[in-house]
């Protein structure tokens, strides 16, 4: 990266870098977006049953990430759930 | 015994031809004796990039339908004493041919020819299985585009599906001012996205839009174009060669640019 790229905004080049890996990771895994759909909702009926989740702001993708026996990179399963109410602490009350 | 290549890409409009017209014609320079042959049947284009379009009598389809002897049809470039066309037919599609017929007549033209190229329809259909069927090595063609790199990593998949795994990875249309401002990708990051190796790269360069409109391949020329060209030639015969440095201009300020950019 030059050094003119401190003062500015992420180049376009590594803007296509970045969004080619991620978007290889799923073809690659031949994961389509009707597969991600419904283990989407399967895992919102999962965590629902424990804590109360925002549905709308859930957010799951497949990246990269490094693997921590060898120095390579591997597909990893990246879920942001936000958590509305921790059910849970009622349940334990009752 | 000679070899078959495949030249594929998966998306259109990213050099094939143009690779397969100036790899062929680079090697024949090289002293072997090369066959081109178009596979694109139904968009016949490696004639005209040739310029060999007002020579063609008979077509891949007449070959395999046995309406002519291999010979016939085979067209021979009069100014490379080793280089020939086998042309594709315009009026007829990709159905037919069937991919073992095709294996045949590579196996067919291993007797007679140190390389046999195959140029490769874009798609991953009937036509890129009838050429990949006889072959025993690949070059990937694609642009630093995400497009491209993205149907460069399909391709690459389906080529290991299909056991060919001596496939190379050639980056055309690289444009170093644009890779230097940070707004394309370098050929090292596509290596590195598509993790296959690299056996060349293609500067995007006017010359080559002007050798097209010629007929006449611009390979071993001194345009940058022409000499990336004829090193992939080089490292196709297993020759070791340094890649080659795109920067244009090489004046004293660029080269001090250039080394503050790579830190």
């Amino acid at each position: 990266m030059g050094f003119a790229d401190f003062f500015k905004k992420k180049s376009s080049g590594s803007m296509a870098k970045d969004r080619l890996k991620l978007v290889l990771v799923s073809d690659r895994a031949n994961c389509s977006p009707e597969i991600m759909e419904q283990m989407k909702n399967d895992i919102i009926m999962v965590i629902s049953k424990y804590v109360e989740i925002d549905a709308e702001g859930l957010d799951i993708k497949i990246t990269q990430t490094e693997s921590e026996g060898n120095n390579g990179t591997v597909p990893a399963l990246f879920a942001n759930i936000p958590i509305k109410d921790l059910r849970t602490n009622i349940k334990y009350k009752d | 015994m000679g070899e078959v290549i495949v030249i594929t890409s998966g998306k259109g409009g990213v050099g094939k031809t143009t690779t397969t017209a100036n790899v062929g014609t680079g090697l024949a320079k090289l002293d072997k004796k090369v066959v081109l042959i178009d596979t694109d049947i139904g968009l016949r284009n490696l004639d005209v990039v040739l310029g060999l379009e007002n020579r063609i009598v008979y077509n891949l389809v007449d070959v395999i339908e046995g309406n002519c002897r291999i010979k016939q049809a085979i067209i021979k470039d009069k100014r490379y004493p080793n280089l020939y066309l086998l042309p594709s037919a315009q009026t007829r599609d990709k159905t037919s041919v069937t991919p073992e017929q095709m294996k045949k007549l590579a196996d067919e033209l291993r007797e007679e020819f140190d390389y046999i190229l195959m140029d490769c329809p874009a798609g991953i259909e009937q036509g890129f299985k009838n050429a990949i069927a006889g072959a025993d090595s690949a070059l990937v063609v694609t642009t630093p585009e995400v497009s491209a790199v993205r149907d460069a990593d399909r391709i690459i998949g389906l080529l290991e599906a299909n056991d060919l795994k001596n496939t190379h990875l050639i980056v055309n249309r690289l444009r170093q001012d644009m890779v230097k401002k940070g707004d394309m990708m370098s050929a090292d990051d596509v290596v590195e996205i598509l993790a296959i190796d690299l056996i060349g790269v293609v500067p995007d360069d006017e010359n080559v839009v002007i050798s097209t409109n010629q007929g006449e391949p611009l390979v071993g020329n001194d345009t940058l174009a022409g000499q990336a060209y004829m090193n992939i030639c080089h490292r196709v015969i297993g020759e070791e060669v340094p890649l080659l440095d795109l920067n244009i201009k090489g004046g004293f300020m660029s080269r001090l640019t250039s080394m503050f950019k790579k830190y």
